[in-house]
């Protein structure tokens, strides 16, 4: 599977699960298909970033840097929107992130490239 | 006249070392002596390196013994590998002895490369190499069958080096296998140093501990590559005895490698090493059917990290799930 392929696939698997979770947080449940779906996106999102930057640059160490910073920042712009929750939804959605950056940068095919 | 033991000695030595006056070779120091030549330091006068010369040990040669020696020039000259030490030269000296120059590998010995490196991951790299450049003689029609720690050496940058084809043979099957034509053989021949002596049958040629059964039984005839893949595999049991925790992947490839009956063991160099590639990449080996749970783990060990994050994840979540009931 390419990188970009396997963020996307990750990040959308990741970000729906994230999004089930708040099943278990009472006050939010009524609202579960909104948050899966939301977070579901924001896993699109995180992984396609992450994709690209793994097929671009080849580092461990950067990529998973990369990966918590989009997680991080896209948790708290969702958790910016809700007006709340900003530990229970940065704090996870950092960490997705992490996960994604550093299954790209190791597990990602990297596609070669003909020049003509 | 009388001259004191140590003037004799000091004789003795200087008759005993060899005249490469006639050569562009320097004599340095004797480096290692074995049954059939002596080894010893020189410097190329012409190219201004150290260089490895390999004697035959007596000038009364027999015409085979000399055969012999030039075969194992040839053997070697035409095993290009990173692998293989590089024959430079070949000649005679003064009193009728064969000489061949090779490069002075500086570095130590597998065994002795071992005592100092405990690493197993290091040294299944460091066999891994040594399976692969037996396995290019092996593509060669070559079979080197003395393949032991000692004979295996280290450079030191790191780089493996099989050494002392001295007792090498040419396989008739493998050699005829072997696609002349794409090492640049014209018309597809091989060539012309096949007809070197060979050994008679029933001679046990060879170290004890490292040598095949069929080997040890001197059945020369019988000997194919899997000869060396049995040798190779003593080498592996050497490179394992004295470590703490061998997994029964690496016991499993050991025991396949040195089995009594040739059918069973790896059909060739280069499959070994196969095998030793996948123990290093916490792939499933050839040797061991492992079960589930020898799986699970496996994938585990090697995807650490991975299941770390996931778990940190996981922890986070049931942290978040218990603090938001309240």
């Amino acid at each position: 599977m390419s990188k970009p392929l396997l963020g996307v696939v990750l990040g959308a698997i990741l970000g729906a699960i994230d999004g089930l979770t708040a099943w278990f947080t009472p006050a939010v449940r009524d609202q579960i298909g909104g948050i899966v779906i939301g977070s579901t996106i924001k896993g699109i999102i995180a992984g396609v970033a992450i994709g690209f930057f793994a097929k671009k640059f080849h580092s461990l160490p950067i990529g998973i840097l990369f990966g918590l910073a989009v997680g991080a920042l896209l948790a708290y712009l969702v958790a910016l929107m809700q007006g709340g929750y900003y530990l229970e939804i940065v704090l996870p959605g950092s960490l997705v992130g992490l996960i994604v950056g550093f299954a790209t940068q190791k597990y990602g095919k990297t596609t070669a490239t003909a020049n003509s | 006249m009388w001259l004191s033991d140590n003037k004799l000695n000091h004789l003795r030595t200087i008759v005993g070392d060899p005249d490469f006056s006639s050569t562009k070779y320097t004599f340095i120091k004797e480096l290692a002596r074995g049954g059939m030549g002596t080894v010893y330091l020189a410097e190329d006068r012409e190219l201004n390196r150290l260089v490895a010369i390999k004697v035959l040990n007596t000038p009364e040669v027999t015409y085979d013994l000399r055969n012999r020696m030039i075969r194992e020039a040839q053997i070697i000259a035409r095993l290009e590998h990173p692998g293989i030490v590089p024959v430079h030269d070949v000649g005679t000296l003064p009193d009728g002895r064969v000489f061949y120059a090779m490069k002075f590998v500086r570095g130590s010995r597998l065994d002795e490369y071992a005592a100092q490196h405990a690493s197993l991951r290091d040294r299944l790299r460091k066999f891994q190499a040594a399976c692969d450049a037996v396995a290019f003689a092996h593509a060669h029609g070559v079979i080197h069958r003395d393949l032991k720690p000692q004979n295996i050496m280290i450079g030191s940058f790191g780089e493996v080096l099989v050494l002392d084809w001295g007792v090498a043979k040419i396989c008739d099957r493998l050699w005829s296998a072997v696609p002349w034509h794409r090492f640049g053989q014209s018309g597809g021949k091989p060539p012309h140093s096949k007809e070197a002596p060979d050994t008679i049958e029933g001679t046990v040629i060879g170290t004890r501990d490292y040598m095949s059964p069929e080997q040890a039984l001197g059945e020369i005839s019988q000997l194919d590559e899997r000869a060396d893949v049995y040798s190779l595999g003593a080498v592996l049991h050497f490179l394992l005895k004295d470590q703490p925790k061998v997994s029964k992947a690496a016991k499993a490839i050991c025991l396949k490698a040195t089995a009594s009956a040739k059918e069973d063991r790896y059909s060739s160099a280069s499959e070994l090493s196969a095998d030793i590639g996948r123990l290093l990449d916490a792939e499933p080996v050839s040797a061991y059917h492992e079960n589930a749970l020898e799986k699970v783990s496996r994938w585990i060990s090697k995807n650490r990290f991975l299941v770390l994050l996931v778990l940190a994840y996981l922890l986070m979540r049931i942290f978040f799930a218990f603090t938001s009931r309240r």
